[in-house]
């Protein structure tokens, strides 16, 4: 196959992956959008085999290791349970940042192999674009391995703080930029894996002081950093497709951290920076008042609910741990056979990724019209005779709008406390993630649940038929 | 008479005006024809590829700004999803490598590339079909 055919090959498979994402516009068309997102991956395989037509043993080799990793791939798509999202996309977020190391190494060994020069004699624009895919894939594997980490509970949310670690980074940022200059005038395999290895110490020290309320954030952003660690691949190799899809993947991650960071009205840059969040001491003011909570029990729950017109249903991750969304949706069932309106309310931040709850709600069951995201319903909390909120804490807290000095004044909330009555489950009464009290506890109109989220649901189910 | 006359002098001036702006378009015209000439001469009759790249990746960029803000926030984890399966398309980086290069060395790190991105390929594009089966509307 001419050079010229397969780049028009390459084309069209950059196509299909816009395509694919296209459809995810709405939930009907995006079936057929992954569809698309399966053919163009095909055609770029099949095009770049028809190209380099590889030896007989290298044939082996590569059916070996798409059998072993398609295998891998396929079993845990089966497998992985939805709650466990956030995680399995950081782990593949890691796998995409070390190809992309192995692809860049393989390129400076045999350079002939993707057309940039010969040994020793590697064009100097190959060896930037190169360097550049290198560190950002090495920075996006640690970092999402740590992301993982921390998603997986294997390690603490909270935000490890190294002394004086942004000059830290900064120094290593710079050496990074000393080392690809020493790479382009030396083209030396050692210059090139010390790139490597202080793009993988940066990566650890860039995601380890951010705390877990941010993590919707991390993983946007590194979903972003794989993106262009593709896309200056792409320009080493000169492949269509690959710059195309860097591109997109690039500005995706790069819009969802926007989005997730409006969320939280909070700076990238703050972001960034760390610190945030974690199992940090309660930040409330003790102002010496005492504050009294009104305690239910489910028998009050489903008999509120039970005479309401209309519930709305606001879903977090405590929901998640807690496996609670079965429960709920079977909940949410006998309350419509009774004749109650009942709806769900989804905040930008709910879980621990962007669209977390949405996936969970329709792995339940759910009907995706019945799920609304905050714009669309936070003006009909008022006409709502009960709020059930499940697992969320901090997007519920009204300081955020009302108290000019709570940490996260200014974040947008669902505005449960409109509502005339709103339950809110939850283990105990201490602080949501963002380590702020929640005002909302202390309000006439909230009858607080203590309890596991599931065993609560499952107890107001139950209390129905009392 | 006098408003006739007027409007004859304005309609001669407009004319000659035109000849101007005319006559400035062909000199125009010839001064771009000789830049281009040029230009054409200094890159040697072609332009760089990098610059064909740039402009296709630059292009990209905006295509993926306006769909992905097209994109349902209900679907966003599965956006994550496909989005991570699709960068794995850097397989054809590790295909070269393993297929038809030449040192021993170049050819392990391209099938390392190769296992890690199949994996991402495989459970990529098929948790998002996991997931987005599940997506459905009420049933009247």
């Amino acid at each position: 196959m001419s050079v010229n055919l397969a780049s028009f090959f390459y084309l069209i498979s950059g196509i299909l992956f816009i395509l694919a994402l296209r459809g995810l516009s709405h939930p009907t068309t995006s079936r057929k959008g992954n569809v698309y997102g399966m053919v163009g991956m095909g055609i770029a395989i099949l095009t770049t085999l028809a190209l380099a037509v590889p030896s007989a043993g290298g044939f082996g080799l590569i059916v070996l290791g798409l059998a072993i990793g398609g295998g891998i791939g396929a079993y845990i798509a089966r497998r992985i349970a939805m709650t466990a999202m956030p995680q399995l996309v950081a782990a593949f977020h890691s796998l995409v940042g070390f190809a992309a190391v192995m692809v860049a190494a393989a390129a400076l060994y045999a350079p002939e192999s993707f057309g940039i020069g010969s040994p020793g004699a590697i064009h100097g624009q190959a060896l930037v674009e190169l360097s550049l895919g290198v560190a950002i894939g090495a920075i996006t594997f640690t970092g999402s391995v740590i992301a993982f980490l921390k998603l997986d509970g294997r390690m603490s949310g909270k935000p490890i703080l190294l002394p004086a670690r942004h000059l830290v980074n900064i120094a290593l940022g710079v050496a990074l930029v000393v080392l690809v200059i020493a790479l382009v005038g030396t083209e030396s395999k050692a210059v090139f894996w010390l790139i490597v290895l202080l793009s993988l110490a940066l990566g650890v020290l860039l995601i380890v002081p951010i705390g877990g309320a941010d993590m919707p954030v991390v993983i946007s952003m590194l979903n972003s950093y794989s993106g262009w660690a593709a896309a200056a691949l792409g320009f080493t190799l000169g492949n269509l497709a690959l710059i195309i899809t860097g591109a997109l993947v690039g500005s995706s991650g790069a819009i969802l951290s926007y989005i997730m960071c409006k969320g939280m009205n909070r700076s990238f840059i703050s972001v960034i920076l760390g610190g945030f969040g974690g199992d940090t001491a309660s930040a409330s003011a003790d102002d010496g008042v005492e504050r009294t909570v009104k305690q239910g029990s489910a028998d009050d729950a489903a008999y509120l609910m039970m005479n309401a017109q209309k519930v709305i249903i606001v879903p977090g991750y405590g929901m998640a741990v807690a496996q609670a969304q079965h429960a709920l949706r079977e909940m949410a069932d006998r309350l419509k056979a009774n004749g109650v309106e009942v709806k769900y309310a989804i905040h930008p931040v709910a879980g621990r990724m962007p669209g977390h709850m949405n996936v969970l709600l329709a792995e339940a069951n759910v009907p995706y019209d019945e799920v609304f995201e905050l714009e669309d319903i936070n003006s009909e909390f008022a006409q709502a005779d009960v709020a059930y909120v499940i697992g969320a804490n901090d997007v519920t807290n009204p300081a955020a709008r009302d108290d000019k000095s709570s940490p996260i004044y200014g974040m947008p909330i669902l505005e449960v406390d409109k509502a005339r009555t709103c339950l809110f489950v939850k283990r105990s009464l201490g602080s949501g993630y963002a380590g702020i009290d929640n005002t909302l506890f202390y309000k006439d109109g909230t009858m607080m649940l203590l309890g596991d989220a599931k065993k609560m649901t499952e107890d107001i189910v139950k209390a129905f038929d009392h | 008479m006098d408003a006739l006359q007027k409007a004859l002098d304005q309609l001669d001036q407009a004319s000659a005006a035109v000849r101007l702006a005319i006559q400035d378009l062909a000199n125009g015209n010839g001064a771009t024809e000789a830049a281009g000439n040029a230009a054409h001469a200094l890159s040697g009759g072609a332009i760089d590829p990098f610059v064909f790249r740039l402009a296709i990746f630059v292009l990209a960029i905006f295509v993926g700004y306006y769909v992905v803000w097209s994109v349902t926030p209900a679907l966003h984890t599965p956006l994550m999803a496909v989005t991570n399966a699709i960068s794995s398309v850097i397989v054809v980086g590790a295909l070269l490598a393993v297929g038809i290069s030449a040192t021993g060395a170049a050819t392990g790190f391209g099938f390392i590339a190769l296992t890690l991105a199949s994996v991402n390929i495989f459970g990529g594009f098929l948790v998002t079909q996991r997931m987005l089966a599940m997506y459905k509307k009420k049933d009247k």
